[in-house]
This record gives C-alpha cells, structure tokens and sequence, in this order.
C-alpha cells in the first residue's frame, strides 16, 4: 500500500517545496533591504506582463527544456551528468560549423543538419566522461564537470583562431547566411492573425523542445532502450545479471543525453544569435539539473518546471531595471534553493506529510 | 644557474598554489571518510573565501577574517550534513546545491553590500596576510643550492601555508591514532558495525562535517586574504572539484593527499607562468590549451594513472538504523 496518494507524492510535496525556496529567496531578498513581495511583482510582470515577455519566458524554458532532459535521461540510469553546459557549448561549434560550411537555401534543410552536428557534438563530449567511467571507472560527476571547463576553452580557442570573424573585432563567428534563419514566433504567429513582439527572441525551438520532450518520453517508457536504462538505474547488478551490459547502457544513455543538451544551440545559436558567441550558455546546462529534480525527470514535469525557470530567469532580468541593489545572480540563489529543498530535503517534507496521510487513513478504518 | 631560478620560482608557485588543494583535499578527506561524499567543497570554499574578505576588510585583521570564513563554510557544511544526514537526501544533489547557493548568494550580497560587481572592495595592510620570513633565512639566502631552496622555496609564505602543511601529519595522526579517527574510518565503511558498537552514526558523521567545514574555511580564507587581496566572483574556479580528484589520485590518505595537491599545484604553476608555450620554435601551444591544462590532466589522471581507487564503501548511501 502506498503511503500517500499519488497526487500527494507528485504535486503536493513538489510545491510545498516550492514554497519553502521562495520563502527563504524572500528572506534573502529582505536581508539586502528590498521588499521581497514587490520582487515577486516586478518578476511575474516582467515574464508575463507582454507579449515580448512572454516572448523572453518561453526562448528561455526551451533551453531549459533541453537541458532539464538532458538531465533527466542519465538520471533515469542513475548518471549524474553534470556537463551540460559544456556539451552544449561544444554543441555551439557543431551547428556553427555546419551552418557555416554551406549556404543553406532555406531553413527547413538547414535545421535537420543543424540538428545532427549540435547533437552529434554535444554526445561526443558527453561520451569521453561516459566511456571513462564505465571503463575506467572515473568518477562521471568529476569528469563531466572537467569537461565543462576544457569545452569553454576549446570554444574560446576556436572563437580566436579558425572561427573566428574576420570583420570582427569580438570573439565570435560570422554570421550564419539568410538561408539558415529560424522562424520567430513573430513570423510564425502573424499569418495566423497574432500579433507577438518582435523584439522576443521566441523561435522554432520551442517546438523542438516540445518534440524532444515527447520523445524523451516515448524513449523512456515505450522502448526496450529505455526499459534498460531505467532497469540499469534501479538495480545495476539486476540489471547486468539479466543480460543488460553497464559499459553500453553507460555510453548510450549518456550519448543521448549530451544530444539532448546540444539542442540548446539550435535555440540560441542557431534561431537567436545567428552566428557562434563565446558564452551563449549562460548556465542553462546547470539550470537542467533544477528543473530535472523539479519535474521528477518526467518529460511532462520538466516542461512545466522549464517553464517556471523561465519566468524566473526573464522576471529576474526585468527586476534588475527595478531594483538596481539586487543581481541577476539572484535567479542562482532561488535555482540553488530549489535544488536543496526539492532534490536533497526531500524528505524534510515528505515524512511529515506521509505521517498526516497515514493518520488519516487509520481514522477512517 | 638561470634554469635553477626558474626552477626554485616554478616550485615556490606550485607550493602557493598547492594550499588552497591540499585544504580542501583535507576537508574531503573527513567527509568521505566518514561515509558522506561532498561534491560542495567548491562552494563551501567560495562562501568562505567571499565572508574572509569582507570580516577581513570590515575589521582589517585577516585572522577576523579567517573565522568569518570558517563560520561561513561551517554553516553549508551543517546543511548537507542535514540533508544527508538527517533527512538522507540524494548527497550529489545535495553538494550541488550548495555549489550553486555559493555562487549565487556571494554574488548578491557582495553586490548589494559594495556595489562592484561581486567583488569585495580591495584588502591591504592587516586585512592581508604578509610572508612570514623563516629564522636565519636572510643569512642563509647567499649559500649556493641550499640558500635559494631554504629562503626563496620555503621561507616566505603565508602563515596559512605552514598552518595547512601542519594540518597534514595532524589529520594523518587524527584517522589514525586516535579513537575519534578509528571510529571516523569505520563509520564510512561499516556503519552498521559502529552503530551495533554502541557509538551514534549520525553523531560521528556531523563531527567528521565540523571538520571538513573548518577546512574549507581555511581553504577559502587562503584563497581570499592571503593569495588574492580580495574576492573575486568565482573565485575558486573548480579547485573543489579538483581537489576531489586530488583525494580519489590519493585513494582518500593523508600523505598521499599532500603528494597529490603538489602535484596539481605544479600543474596551475605551470599554466599560470608559462602561458603560451613554444616548443623548438615548430608549434606555439595557445594559451587556452595551457589554461585547460589543469583539467585537462585531472581527467588523465583519474582515468589512467589512479590505478584501483576503492572508495570508503559506505560512501554516499544514508545510513539507515535497523527497525
């Protein structure tokens, strides 16, 4: 018999949480002399308040979208990928080199190429720390976060040397041709009678992200793959004695999941920079680790917890124009805070409300 | 005799920049001893290295300083022994989130408080640590071979220097001479066993916390007041990782640790003083290579040279008492 009811174990302990991150974000936000509650307001009105907003909200959660899965993959093996960041900036140079490679007649037939260099790149650096811990038994966790480090400086060395634009004064790429522009949801939304803000860099992306996140969860619990990788996790030695190898298993799921972080760079790469910048992650591959442990590495959970990052990290830019003694580092603090209380005291919560379901239940009997 | 020079100042750097490694090899050494995996070495050192520099500046003597970081360091020690030890929480995750509430949290305040980005304002005179000049090291400064050995490599550093090769035959003596550290070892790999024998798990595992909270502060403290004059936003730069990698090369011993921090210390010395290497005027290695290199060969070296690491085996799983 379950100790409490599902609905208890996936949104109630989840948002009570919730709650307990953004009181004590309110008490850090007190502690530097700003009223916390006109913060939550500048926050909500910055993410949602306009179209552009919105715009800003929803570019953001499709990065975190793809990151939060990336995330969640390894976690369903039980692998703790903490390279995001770096896959996706090794991603970056992926799409840039194959948007750079041609002069793409149009985007339809750009993206799929896109698509496959960002991702092939992205699992080829999430491989090495993969293949050295199934084989060497390095710890992955350490390895991935190495990798982090060496991809931003294999991205800052290629940014000053052969990608680098020669009109340009700045460490960055040339501008991607005409031929490979994502439509925005500008473009997407005006034929449809929708008028949405230009400025906003909200692209097709999205959509992707949406695809991915499906996929995800077709991979997951409607494959044979996926049946090994969440085996693999809940139980290695069942899972090698029942013929599932750890070395393949290893690679595979983190093959997947360095993909899936390179999706970033078709969002911001691709559909808003049009051209390959230095830090065009921003911590979003750090952000996947929040969300995933938020979403309970659900697809469905991550897009609703991608979506709340989202505003944070839009309402939390908006709030830096209102209230100039906060930083945007805040937004970290409140991702932090979430981790802590979602992720590692989990059970602070859930004990106490397991007993009242508990209590409950013998009442009635 | 030029090449000597070079060679003295490349190993006087390695020491320098070994401390803050060794310290925080030190603090994962207790925590990991004890059965508690700590990936928020790196954040712990980053709020102590963030709260040394401000009671440092605020006061103007580095030892406030000092205990301001370790009190720092002291309190997210106690929230992942919270959450890993009382609430057995996931202690990755954990780690990670103090990492990140460090990085975040020192950002904010050190903004709202002195208005520079992140940074503290700049430290001099007391609020520094100065060299400490060992005995007879002037005198001795002219001898050739010994003289530069004796006063350029191992006089002139920082008290935290000497303090934290101190803390080295200590911590070797505390795992291994005492009852505390007998106690401390088997609780990490047995502690069912420890718990039959009468002695509270979820005491000696806080204990073994304090400890590692202590140094981390003292790591971040280094870092701050005595190899920088002030904070800088991300100061630590991954050493927390690295000196987890350090700690796994020297298969969770102190000697070994100390060993294993020079030899990263060497690696940074070199990536620090020589930054773009030529070799026979064929290749020019970019400097980014140079900067990676650091991480480069902690994934080397975890991967090809450590050999068979076996972990303390209770490592990472929450004790839970028998009902």
């Amino acid at each position: 018999m379950d100790k409490m009811p599902r609905w208890a174990d996936v949104f109630l302990v989840p948002f009570i949480n919730l709650c307990l991150a953004f009181m004590v974000s309110g008490l850090v936000v007190l502690a530097i002399g700003e009223n916390p509650f006109d913060a939550i307001y500048f926050m909500v009105k910055g993410a949602l308040g306009s179209t552009s907003g919105i715009g800003y909200t929803l570019y953001y959660a499709t990065n975190y979208i793809f990151t939060g899965l990336a995330v969640a993959v390894a976690f369903h093996a039980r692998l703790f990928n903490i390279g995001g960041e770096g896959q996706a900036i090794v991603s970056g140079i992926g799409v840039a080199v194959v948007l750079l490679a041609f002069d793409w007649p149009h985007w339809m037939l750009a993206l799929p190429f896109a698509i496959i260099g960002g991702g092939a790149f992205g699992a080829l650096w999430a491989a090495v720390p993969a293949y050295l811990q199934a084989k060497r038994g390095s710890h992955i966790v350490i390895t991935t976060i190495m990798f982090n480090f060496i991809g931003a400086a294999l991205i800052g060395y290629l940014l000053n040397g052969i990608l680098k634009s020669p009109t340009s004064q700045n460490a960055e790429s040339s501008g991607f041709g005409p031929g490979a522009h994502l439509p925005t949801a500008h473009e997407m939304l005006a034929p449809l009678g929708i008028e949405f803000s230009k400025s906003a860099p909200l692209n097709f992306a999205f959509i992707l992200a949406l695809i991915c996140a499906f996929l995800v969860w077709l991979l997951i619990w409607r494959t044979r793959l996926g049946f090994q990788i969440r085996a693999f996790g809940q139980n290695e030695g069942a899972a090698q004695y029942a013929g599932i190898s750890a070395v393949k298993i290893t690679i595979l799921t983190m093959l997947i999941s360095g993909a899936l972080a390179g999706m970033l760079a078709i969002n911001v790469v691709m559909g808003e920079q049009e051209r390959l910048i230095k830090e065009f992650v921003e911590g979003a591959g750090f952000v996947g680790i929040a969300v995933a442990l938020m979403g309970r590495s659900h697809p469905f959970g991550i897009v609703l917890a991608a979506l709340l990052f989202g505003m944070l990290t839009q309402g939390g830019f908006e709030l830096l124009w209102e209230m100039p003694t906060i930083s945007k580092e805040l937004v970290l603090v409140i991702q932090a805070l979430i981790i802590l209380f979602t992720g590692a005291l989990d059970n602070m919560v859930r004990n106490p409300v397991e007993r009242i379901f508990l209590r409950l239940r013998k009442g009635r009997s | 005799m030029d090449s000597f020079v070079q060679l003295i100042l490349t190993l006087d750097m390695s020491i320098r920049l070994s401390v803050v490694l060794l310290l925080a090899c030190l603090a994962g050494l207790f925590s990991e001893r004890s059965g508690i995996v700590d990936i928020g070495l790196e954040g712990k050192m980053l709020v102590a290295a963030f709260f040394a520099a401000v009671g440092a500046y605020e006061t103007g003597n580095a030892w406030v300083g000092v205990m301001a970081g370790c009190a720092a360091a002291l309190v997210f020690s106690m929230i992942h022994g919270l959450a890993s030890i009382t609430y057995r929480g996931n202690q990755l995750i954990s780690g990670v989130a103090v990492n990140f509430l460090a990085s975040g949290m020192t950002v904010v305040l050190g903004n709202a408080w002195y208005k520079k980005g992140g940074q503290t304002p700049t430290l001099s005179g007391n609020a520094r640590f100065h060299d400490i000049t060992l005995p007879f090291a002037d005198a001795l400064s002219d001898v050739p071979l010994i003289g530069p050995i004796y006063s350029d490599l191992l006089s002139g550093h920082k008290p935290l220097v000497y303090l934290a090769f101190l803390i080295v035959p200590l911590s070797w003596w505390v795992l291994y001479r005492t009852r505390f550290g007998l106690r401390l070892r088997a609780v990490g790999e047995n502690p069912a066993s420890v718990d039959t024998a009468g002695i509270s798990v979820v005491k000696l595992r806080y204990q073994a916390l304090i400890i590692t909270g202590i140094l981390c502060g003292l790591a971040g403290a280094y870092l701050s007041t005595a190899q920088a004059a002030g904070f800088g936003k991300e100061m630590t730069a991954g050493r927390g990782y690295i000196a987890l990698a350090a700690l796994i090369f020297a298969k969770w011993r102190p000697w070994y640790a100390m060993g294993a921090c020079l030899l990263f210390g060497l690696l940074e010395a070199i990536s620090n003083l020589y930054p773009s290497i030529n070799i026979f005027g064929l290749v020019t290695i970019p400097v980014q290579f140079t900067q990676a290199l650091p991480y480069i060969l902690t994934v080397v070296i975890l991967a090809g040279f450590v050999g068979k690491a076996i972990p303390p085996r209770a490592g990472g799983e929450p004790y839970v008492k028998e009902q």
